[in-house]
């Protein structure tokens, strides 16, 4: 055994790269309180002060402090950076320095260039002229493959959020390998898995040979990252300390490479546990000391930035990184997967104060130990900083090492990676169905002309009828955009340190999502139960709805309308399910529009539930505003029967309330409401107003 | 009984995560029509005995069955409204809900309670977990002023309470410059004093936002002006009651 491991059991990850087996035999579940948690160092608060105030510059400065227009980003193109060299236990920033922004065109020069431009900086004239002539990017590659009828339903906006101009993302490496067996080891598993690839060159045993060369190339360049901050990563980390660093090392490669659309860092902390508990069994560390590192490592990912256009932001209302760390869980083998290092994580919104990113993502289990829970009640309530997620629903399909990329999407780390998909705009493909494909904002033909509904009144299984066919229609568009999409992703901009870190055999999620779903179910529910009528422009195409009755409405536990959005979901999930999928992905969905439910409820018309064009969307399945009226439980459950099976990619449901309806005081909170997630909700992230009068 | 025989009670609405109300999340079932018009009340909407949907015991714990996960450590609010105004459906609730095991909570004024039909009322207390008794005021002439209703009624129900052994918490709401009064608040005290029931005392401080209920109504709101309570206004409150609840004379 490697001396680096020593007092580690051993294993089959001896043997293989195999993090699972080192994370089942070595870890030491904690049922203990937050009692043994330490504050912040001098040097972590010096530290901190110090990002405050380059953050109120960045603010000051209109959102960015810094860019970089000329040189282009790889894993080694930039000297180290760092606050304050002598405080720092954990280093490494994407550039020469913090808050400086990377250039990485990659996805796409115009978008690049943009990014630059909007924030008042120029990209050197010679790179943009190099990406436009001599080289390639994923961006020009979708366009020269898109149909016209793809376009269209891109301008349109019934298809939204494509990533045909910049990073996908959703993919997550598995970073702890880097720790775990330095780049060395990793670099002999690839090598050894191009070496015994098929030989007979099909064209996806070529791609397969480039891609592991790549991976290869790439992990060499790793251990040079480490190089340029003094660092031989080459062998395995020998101490909690080096475990972190080198686990950030390679996600810093990573991001170094990627602007993707989410960068989520996987599931660290019961990991880097054996580490730490190690440390202090030998007195090589205190907690203090051990609580620092981890508050450096997450000063770190709170200062991951891209350059990005203001529309991008404006999209997902800031200027998120869905730098994503997946908390505690269920072992499958009944042991809780809370550790200290779970603690220490949290601990950080202490330590630090409360911030977005990194996305701390607590796997809730109905069986975690209550002082876990009790700790996370706690720190949510003082942060408004944790996301949850059902453990015990996503547990039974991705086994107890999965992790959540972006926001809801979860997949087995180094096991499995995603295809990210946007979204079909169903609210949008509903009108689509009653104006026979006619666009009811623009009145072009977007759609195939199908026969229009000219009825005053519209009837429900005549709408039922024809929206059935427009969805198959608009599922095979988006399907096929999307395999464009990643083939071009994987040929020009294509993730390599980050599948570096995956398996050779790895699963593809082929994802997809849902916008508008509330809209449609509630739309869907009104014509059934109440009646709508159309009302026409000159032209016949409907373009407003009157509705005579009372109808029910989605969010208030009625099987009636839920029924309705459940078939939906179902339905069109078949519709996509039907298409050929790139490179065997296999096809989920989602329905977690966060917080692009405002552009997409922007760019339609009016709908039949009562919405009026221009209207936004409830984000995500979330019930449309104020047509809940019978409290969270009731809404929550009629988001909850939404099949989980069809949109496995995630449901999320967001979810504020006043801290005063949660209970007269802070103490009630702490365990006494807590309740299980038995059903299919897979999300739920409850958003507590920052104007907290608590 | 056929189903057209079972008794139907009067509802205003259902709150399905209620927080306030008794310990834990609780189902809501707010009822329709109260005789008390408090001058403090934020739900003047359920005021009126002729509104609301007409409901059986089923229907209404039919959305309780649905999500009983969410209230293993809460269940079932009735308040309103007036729920004691409908008796015979609120005994029939609350008796099937206990018979389901679940938890019962009733939030009232005691108005209507009546000591000559003390076995309707006792038939609906040995179904009863819990009382949220509100207090109205301390004297007979301040709680006619304020409420429009004589205060002995609610007083025998607590008694009737007491004897019955039903645990009681107390609430009063804090209205400045109405009940605010160290003299009142002292008088209240002493008057919790003679309850051995008495398992929590808690003040709500008045706030103002029934006020658009009032004006949507087409309703005078007769508060007007008065500004809302602070939370520390009602915690010191509480103490002034406390003290003098604790003193033993």
């Amino acid at each position: 055994m490697r001396q680096e491991w020593t007092n580690f059991r051993e294993g089959n990850w001896c043997r293989e790269i195999d993090v699972r087996d080192f994370i089942q035999r070595n870890y030491t579940p904690y049922e203990g309180d937050e009692s043994f948690l330490e504050g912040p160092t001098e040097a972590t608060s010096a530290l901190w002060s110090q990002v405050l105030e380059l953050s109120k510059q960045e603010r000051e400065k209109g959102g960015v402090l810094d860019m970089d227009t000329k040189v282009i980003s790889t894993i080694t193109s930039h000297g180290p950076g760092y606050l304050d060299k002598e405080k720092e236990t954990i280093v490494g920033f994407q550039t020469d320095k913090p808050f400086k922004r990377a250039l990485q065109p990659y996805g796409g020069i115009r978008m690049a260039v943009k990014a630059c431009e909007d924030n008042g900086y120029h990209v050197d004239p010679e790179i943009v002229d190099f990406f436009t002539k001599y080289r390639k990017t994923h961006n020009d590659g979708v366009f020269d493959a898109y149909t016209p009828e793809m376009r269209a339903c891109r301008s349109s906006h019934i298809i939204t959020g494509l990533p045909d101009a910049y990073g996908r993302g959703r993919i997550i490496g598995d970073y702890r390998r880097v720790a775990l067996y330095g780049v060395d080891r990793l670099i002999e598993d690839k090598q050894h898995q191009k070496d015994t690839t098929r030989t007979i060159m099909y064209s996806d045993v070529v791609r397969e040979r480039e891609e592991l060369s790549e991976q290869i190339k790439a992990l060499k360049e790793l251990k040079e990252l480490g190089h340029i901050y003094g660092f031989d990563i080459s062998r395995p980390a020998a101490n909690v300390q080096e475990a972190i660093q080198w686990l950030y090392f390679g996600y810093l490669a990573a991001i170094k490479e990627q602007n993707g659309a989410a960068m989520s860092l996987g599931r660290t902390s019961t990991f880097l546990d054996i580490y730490a508990q190690r440390d202090l069994a030998a007195g090589t560390f205190t907690e203090r000391q051990i609580q620092e590192f981890v508050d450096h490592f997450i000063m770190k990912l709170r200062l991951v930035k891209f350059a990005r256009t203001p529309e991008y932001n404006a999209l997902f209302s800031g200027d998120p990184t869905w730098v994503t760390e997946s908390i505690g869980g269920m072992g499958v083998d009944g042991r809780s997967m809370v550790t200290k290092m779970s603690f220490r994580y949290l601990h950080t919104l202490e330590n630090l104060g409360t911030a977005p990113e990194p996305n701390l993502t607590v796997l809730w289990s109905t069986r975690l130990p209550l002082a876990f829970k009790r700790y996370c009640a706690k720190v949510s309530i003082e942060s408004s900083s944790i996301q949850y997620e059902n453990d015990d629903l996503m547990r039974v399909t991705h086994g107890d090492d999965y992790a959540i990329a972006c926001c809801v999407s979860s997949m087995r780390v180094g096991k499995e990676m995603q295809f990210f998909g946007a979204r079909a705009n169903l609210a949008k493909c509903l009108l689509y169905a009653i104006n026979g494909g006619v666009d009811e904002v623009t009145k072009k033909q977007v759609g195939p002309k199908f026969r229009p509904i000219t009825s005053e009144y519209l009837d429900y299984d005549e709408v039922i009828d024809r929206f059935k066919d427009m969805m198959k229609w608009l599922a095979g568009v988006y399907v096929n955009a999307l395999n464009i999409i990643h083939y071009m992703h994987d040929k020009y901009c294509y993730e390599r340190l980050q599948m570096a870190l995956h398996d050779k055999e790895v699963t593809r999620w082929f994802a997809t999502g849902i916008a508008g779903l509330s809209v449609v179910a509630d739309s869907l529910s009104a014509i059934k139960y109440a009646k709508v009528r159309t009302v026409r422009d000159e032209n016949g195409v409907a373009v407003d709805y009157v509705i005579e009755g009372d109808f029910p409405k989605y969010g208030n536990d009625d099987d009636r309308v839920d029924e309705i959005a459940y078939n939906v979901v179902h339905q069109f999930m078949t519709y996509i399910k039907g298409n050929h999928t790139y490179r065997g992905g296999k096809p989920t969905t989602s329905i977690l529009t966060i917080t692009s439910n405002v552009v997409y409820g922007k760019n339609t018309g009016s709908t039949p539930d009562g919405r009026k064009a221009g209207e936004p969307f409830a984000p995500g399945a979330n019930p449309m505003h104020r047509r809940d009226s019978h409290g969270a439980v009731a809404s929550l459950s009629s988001v909850s029967k939404l099949p989980f099976r069809d949109a496995q990619d995630g449901i999320s449901n967001t979810f504020s309330i006043v801290p005063g309806a949660l209970g007269k005081d802070d103490a009630v909170l702490l365990g006494d409401i807590e309740f299980d997630l038995p059903r299919d909700c897979a999300c739920c992230e409850p958003n507590l107003p920052v104007d907290d009068e608590a | 009984m056929t189903p057209c025989e079972a008794p139907r009670g009067r509802i205003h609405s259902i709150e399905s995560f209620g927080t306030v109300d008794g310990p834990g999340i609780r189902y809501v079932v707010f009822f329709q029509g109260c005789p008390m018009r408090c001058r403090f009340c934020h739900n003047p909407d359920t005021w009126v005995f002729s509104g609301g949907s007409l409901m059986t015991v089923d229907e209404v714990l039919a959305g309780y069955e649905k999500n009983r996960v969410f209230y293993k450590s809460g269940g079932l609010t009735a308040t309103g409204g007036e729920p004691l105004a409908q008796l015979p459906f609120l005994t029939a609730l609350f008796a099937e809900a206990k018979r389901r095991g679940i938890h019962t909570c009733l939030d009232t004024s005691g108005a209507g309670y009546a000591p000559a039909r003390k076995a309707a009322f006792d038939a609906l207390l040995c179904v009863t977990d819990l009382v949220l008794l509100d207090f109205k005021h301390s004297s007979p002439e301040g709680h006619l002023a304020l409420t429009g209703q004589p205060q002995a009624p609610s007083l025998a129900f607590a008694q009737a309470l007491a004897e019955a052994g039903v645990p009681m918490v107390a609430r009063h709401v804090l209205v400045p410059g109405v009940t605010d009064g160290e003299a009142h608040l002292r008088a209240l005290g002493r008057l919790l004093r003679r309850y051995a029931n008495l398992k929590g005392l808690e003040i709500l401080p008045y706030h103002t936002m029934g006020k658009a209920k009032y004006d949507a109504l087409g309703l005078d709101y007769p508060l007007e002006g008065v500004p809302a309570a602070e939370k520390k206004d009602a915690q010191r409150a509480r103490e002034t009651i406390l003290r003098e609840l604790r003193k033993t004379e």
